[in-house]
């Protein structure tokens, strides 16, 4: 078949969503029409553990307006089991319940809702809701949680212990060049721009439509289904548009809950959404210790690795990430020891955020392979170079791809890094120090199993469907573009359905897996299509096809034409109105079959990347700017390059904001995140970000996933954070080894000569 | 957000008796106000709101100096052609503080007016002797990376968020109130206050009072000045540190010194000795360093902020550098001159 | 500052009449005090295209224009704007002829979620409106009280860029490092 060079795979045409996202028009979570609405507002409570002694509604109540008051005293029945309330990706543990009881797990616990005619009405009365406790003890300090550090009987699906080879130890210590750190990451939360939200349109018919900020509206139907005992024929999720999420929106947050409980409560629909405060008062990326141990031979061969982290979840679920393999998985060395556990502190479950694990993990290994490239005074890169793995390290098992050497050497090509000059300080420009660091990232290339629809109307208009989520990444323009390849149809003539949980089964978005998985169900539903068009076309009286396959045929401007003589062709219309059809409609589901799952076993499947930072400090103020960065990305094929350049971009700037501003800081006396706003914790605007280039290496992979899609949502935060700190060692000579690196952690704080 | 009645009066006298009933208070740009009202942290039960009392005038004053209505913006503030070319040290500290938006709905005398970012203060559930005197102050051993250095108190270490106020404070602006005892007149180092152990008052207005100007004297710094901000990201986000400096040069000599801080107290923080040691002084590193020395004497950090000590020290003499140098702090570039 | 005193609950009902001017259509309006511009214009005129993303001034997505200057719309009482004139993101296009800033962010990818964008659309509009002739790096600085977290912020500058360019109000570089 023919691919359509202007629209199809690989081409970088407009977001196919941006109209409607320009113009006001696409609506979110919190932004459908709904008559008689019912507005919920969320009393956060005030301390970190213990019980509710007592609620004063009386004064609240009082408020005209004010409709009732759900309380853990009030509340309608719910599930008891735990595993009613367990969605599709939540970690071991008993999954947190909103108004289940009187007990506080987390400062900001949800403890009452108050439902009311009007958002003020609510938002005044929410604010007269008084609660008296009985506190606890309480830890929300990780350092101490130290002491509690275990792991866990019951782990993570998703979680992969790290296999040890040779003998790290004594390596360790017979190693002529030795290196050893410590690092800490402070807790990050998401922070999307849009704020956790739900609107719940109470049907009449006990059904119930919601509009949730989720990234998988399947996953939130079938929680809700568990946790109300309710038939998830009666409960349609949608999220046609989601105001970003980085994970947040992975499992169903709490609004949701609390929204479909007030609306079956009062039979009307109800709308909830958080304050920017109560986006504290959830997920988020795990504090993090990790020491990194490396013994090198003076030539800079790599011949022990000892890599150990912990990282944070709650009291009541055991969250955990893959943190330490990512080192053991990307470098040549004989000896490796990975060790990983985490450690419970008395806030909410941390929760996966853009490249859970490999974020943290692989940022803080790389920076401390920059500490033994520099202990055994090689250059950073040709370090990297000299210990380079064709494959999977820990596993032992080939890459289907690894492109990562093209990357490294396009990328420094790029950056110009052949000028740096090796020395720490030896690079300035006026009164600032100029440093230039590099990082490597690496990712899972995932593959989820996923179903699309296609319906081609006689009128030569196609829909796709499946029930993935597009939260900014760029879902609803790969559909359109795996369905244009296919079909050969303008983009004009493709509408992409997604967003609804009554459409074909999608995973959730998450984890860089959405793009490979998607795209390929729909280009299978697509072909579907195809296959049905050529029977027909067989059947018809000229048959002006022959009983040519797909493979002898192309699909261009709504014609099917032989490859071999292209004026040899039919028009799809003329065909379907030869059938008789108004319409073909099929369902196909991709799946990675046997031989994939073979495959995988037999082969690793990852993304990987490598990053360049500038950066200029004065050095006597702390003052740091990220003036340029490079990131040269393997991740096999690219559907749409200008789409997938803006992923990158953004994992950039997390990075960024992982390496410099990201910091939510807990008051441990009050087991609270003080700093709950957008004025205190900071992410970056638009005057911290330079120049970024992206580049995406070659890196053909006919065997990673059906359409040799790799995914781009996460790599392009990995590594970032270390190519940042390492450029700031290089600038100043100073290791900071926990981000956020502020200016407090900077500047020149020697006593005044 | 409590519920409140409104009133909207055309007079200043109309606006004075409007504002007199319990919890009373008077609404301008309301960057601050509503945010606080969102918080509950203020809960006026009227606002009288005086964006229509035509106090928002740029004007001449005879003798050289210029009144600045306490309705205009920011915006207007920084963007008028006087203020840019005779008071450049304002137009820039207005600048470097908040983001266009707010600026271009702030006021003179709202910003003047607006409260500490203490996330202690911000936050219902914690202590806050500001905010609910007598319960304590939270950040004191709590999570005080943004807080005061000097001048604070065992009731309260909360700073004074403003830019502009740094700058004014340079500029010996005077306050111009108007209130049920009539009109008067507040030099700028006798507005805002020390906590004390009265840390819910952060000026020295009395109740019922209304900023309807601030007067800049007629004193030409334009040549010498610098407004050097230091902060936890580039923009659109408060001090830690920030130093406005203006001096009067007479050759290489310095004839006449103004230094204030930001971001270290209760209020732009001025040292009269400091300012005296620099005069009849060369700038030298070593005159800059003295003066930052007396600038921070009794400086006290409170675990977090101490950072806050030495990075206020290097920044004075930065920024004494940049002045002299007749070089000032750009606000778009964030290379530090 | 003084505990504020109740007023009685009828005082909470006393909407008052105001008459807003938005996207150029006159709308009289019965507002309680206590509405804000922005939840006017998302709860009660079904203008959903502003968006709440902080509701405090922290992040700029609410950002609208009153009388052509860009403000955050959740930190004003919309009684305080009597008389005023709102544009909004819905109010930008000339019927199907997007502005010129749209098209740019289109072209130029400058969003991803696409939350932020009808705040950094009015923001810019309102940078256009200052007629301040800026360079990149002014521009970097006079958009960064609108955050975005997918990370378009190169993006979104090449956008504005290419429209100030389109508009010959753009300043090089050079000319911004010789002042």
């Amino acid at each position: 078949m023919n691919v359509m060079q202007n629209v199809g795979i690989g081409s970088a045409i407009n977001r196919v969503d941006g109209l409607q996202k320009v113009t006001g028009q696409a609506r979110y979570a919190a932004e459908h029409p709904v008559p008689g609405l019912v507005y919920g507002v969320i009393v956060s409570g005030a301390v970190p553990k213990g019980r509710i002694l007592a609620l004063d509604e009386a004064e609240a109540r009082a408020v005209p307006g004010v409709i009732e008051i759900l309380t853990h005293k009030n509340r309608p029945h719910i599930a008891w089991f735990d595993h009613s309330h367990k969605d599709m990706v939540a970690p071991p543990g008993s999954p947190f319940k909103a108004l289940y009881d009187d007990r506080i797990h987390f400062s900001g616990q949800p403890i009452a809702l108050v439902l009311a005619e009007s958002f003020e009405v609510a938002r005044h009365a929410a604010s007269l809701v008084r609660a008296s406790y009985e506190v606890e003890p309480h830890n929300t300090d990780f350092h101490k949680a130290q002491a509690e550090r275990f792991m866990p009987s019951k782990k993570r699906d998703s979680f992969q212990p790290p296999k040890n080879r040779g003998d790290a130890g004594a390596a360790y210590e017979a190693a002529p060049v030795k290196v050893s750190a410590d690092f800490h990451l402070a807790t990050e939360h998401h922070n999307p721009m849009e704020m956790h939200a739900s609107t719940v349109i109470w049907e009449g018919d006990g059904g119930i439509t919601v509009f949730d900020k989720t990234q998988g509206p399947q996953n939130v139907r079938d929680y809700l289904a568990g946790v109300f005992n309710m038939s998830a024929k009666n409960i349609r999720v949608m999220n046609p548009y989601v105001g970003g999420a980085f994970g947040s929106g992975l499992r169903p947050q709490y609004q949701v809950y609390l929204a479909v409980m007030a609306a079956r409560m009062l039979r009307r629909s109800v709308r909830v959404v958080m304050t920017r405060q109560q986006m504290f008062t959830h997920g988020h990326r795990p504090e993090a210790l990790q020491s990194v141990q490396l013994g090198a031979e003076r030539d800079g061969r790599l011949t022990a690795i000892r890599n150990s982290a912990t990282t944070s979840t709650s009291r009541y679920e055991n969250n955990m990430e893959n943190v330490v393999n990512w080192g053991m998985m990307n470098y040549a060395c004989e000896n490796a020891a990975g060790e990983y556990a985490i450690a419970p502190v008395d806030t909410a479950t941390s929760s996966d955020m853009r490249a859970p694990g490999a974020a943290t993990g692989m940022t803080f290994f790389e920076m401390a392979v920059d500490e033994m490239a520099h202990a055994a005074g090689i250059d950073p890169l040709e370090f990297r170079i000299r210990n380079y793995s064709e494959i999977d390290q820990m596993n032992g098992t080939p890459f289907t791809s690894k492109a990562l050497r093209e990357a490294y050497a396009e990328g420094a090509a790029a950056f110009g890094w052949s000028r740096r000059s090796q020395a720490p300080r030896s690079m300035k420009e006026g009164r600032e120090l100029v440093g230039w660091g590099v990082a490597t990232g690496m990712w899972d290339a995932m593959f989820s199993k996923t179903s699309a629809s296609a319906r081609l109307t006689a009128n030569g208009h196609l829909e796709v469907a499946s029930a993935a989520s597009d939260i900014g990444t760029g879902t609803y323009t790969v559909m359109a573009q795996a369905a244009a390849d296919t079909l050969g149809l303008p983009v004009e003539q493709i509408t992409v359905r997604l967003g609804d949980s009554t459409l074909p089964t999608a995973p959730v978005e998450g984890g860089s897996w959405m793009a490979a998985s998607v795209g390929a169900a729909v280009q299978l539903a697509c072909r579907s299509v195809a296959e049905k068009l050529l029977k027909a076309a067989e059947k018809m009286e000229n048959s002006p096809l022959g009983s040519a396959s797909l493979d002898e045929v192309r699909f261009a401007g709504g014609r099917i034409s032989l490859r071999d003589d292209p004026a040899r062709g039919v028009a799809i219309a003329e065909i379907m109105r030869a059938a008789g059809m108004d319409a073909i409609e099929v369902q196909e589901t991709a799946s990675g079959g046997i031989s994939g799952m073979i495959s995988q076993m037999r082969k690793s499947r990852n993304t990987h990347s490598a990053i360049f930072a500038e950066v200029r400090v004065d050095e006597e103020l702390g003052v740091i700017r990220v003036t340029r960065i490079v990131n040269a990305v393997a991740a096999g094929r690219i559907i749409n390059p200008k789409t997938a350049r803006s992923q990158i971009l953004g994992g950039v700037v997390m990075g960024i904001g992982m390496a410099m501003h990201e910091e939510s800081m807990a008051d441990h006396r009050y087991g609270r995140f003080m700093n709950h706003n957008y004025a205190e914790y900071h992410v970056p605007v638009n005057a911290d970000i330079g120049d970024i280039q992206v580049i995406f290496v070659d890196e053909p992979d006919p065997e990673v996933t059906p359409l040799g899609v790799k995914g781009v949502g996460e790599i392009g935060i990995v590594g970032t954070a270390a190519a940042v700190a390492n450029a700031i060692f290089h600038a100043t000579g100073k290791r900071v080894r926990s981000l956020p690196i502020t200016i407090d952690k900077v500047f020149d704080a020697n006593p005044l000569p | 957000m409590n519920p409140f009645s409104f009133t909207r009066p055309t007079t200043v006298p109309d606006a004075l008796r409007a504002v007199v009933r319990p919890g009373g208070r008077f609404l301008a740009g309301g960057t601050n106000l509503i945010d606080l009202m969102k918080e509950n942290v203020e809960r006026p039960s009227a606002l009288v709101d005086i964006n229509r009392l035509g106090l928002d005038a740029i004007e001449d004053l005879p003798g050289g100096g210029l009144r600045l209505g306490a309705l205009a913006t920011n915006a207007d503030t920084a963007r008028d052609a006087r203020v840019a070319k005779r008071y450049p040290l304002l137009a820039s500290a207005i600048l470097a503080g908040a983001s266009p938006q707010l600026r271009n709905a702030a006021t003179n005398g709202g910003n003047l007016n607006q409260r500490t970012r203490c996330y202690y203060f911000y936050d219902n559930t914690t202590a806050c002797n500001k905010r609910n005197p007598g319960t304590g102050c939270g950040a004191i051993g709590g999570v005080n990376r943004i807080h005061a250095i000097l001048g604070a108190s065992a009731s309260c270490i909360a700073t004074h968020p403003s830019d502009m106020c740094v700058a004014l404070a340079v500029l010996n602006a005077t306050i111009r109130v108007t209130g049920p005892q009539g009109e008067r007149e507040i030099p700028f180092g006798e507005y805002h206050r020390l906590p004390g152990d009265t840390p819910q008052r952060d000026n020295t207005l009395h109740p019922g009072e209304l900023v309807t100007a601030i007067d800049l004297p007629a004193e030409d710094f334009s040549a010498h000045h610098t407004y050097l901000k230091l902060r936890d990201r580039l923009s659109y986000a408060f001090a830690l540190v920030s130093v406005a400096v203006a001096l009067r040069m007479e050759g290489d000599r310095i004839a006449e010194a103004r230094i204030a801080l930001g971001g270290v107290a209760h209020k732009p923080w001025r040292v009269p000795d400091a300012e005296q040691a620099l005069a009849g002084q060369p700038a030298s590193a070593e005159s800059f360093a003295r003066a930052a020395d007396l600038l921070l004497r009794g400086a006290q950090g409170q675990g977090h902020n101490d950072f806050k000590i030495g990075l206020a020290h290097r920044a004075i003499r930065r920024a004494l550098r940049q002045a002299a140098a007749g070089t000032p702090q750009s606000q778009t570039d964030k290379r530090v001159a | 500052m003084p505990e504020a005193v109740p007023p009685a609950p009828a005082a909470i009902l006393a909407a008052m009449p105001i008459t807003l001017t938005i996207n150029g259509r006159e709308r009289r309006l019965s507002v309680e005090p206590w509405v804000t511009l922005l939840d006017l214009l998302r709860e009660r005129e079904d203008l959903t295209g502003t968006k709440k993303g902080c509701d405090h001034g922290q992040c700029g997505a609410c950002t609208v224009l009153v009388d052509g200057r860009r403000i955050n719309s959740c930190l004003k009482l919309a009684v305080s704007l009597d008389g005023a004139s709102i544009t909004t993101i819905e109010g930008l296009a000339d019927g199907s002829r997007l502005d010129p800033l749209q098209q740019a962010f289109m072209d130029h990818d400058a969003f991803q979620c696409g939350y932020c964008t009808p705040g950094q659309i009015c923001s810019a509009k309102g940078l256009l409106n200052e007629n301040q002739a800026p360079t990149r790096q002014e521009v970097q600085e006079l958009m960064s009280g609108n955050l975005c977290r997918c990370g378009a912020y190169t993006n979104i500058v090449d956008a504005i860029m290419e429209v100030l360019e389109a508009r010959g109000e753009a300043r090089a570089a050079s000319a911004e490092a010789a002042r």
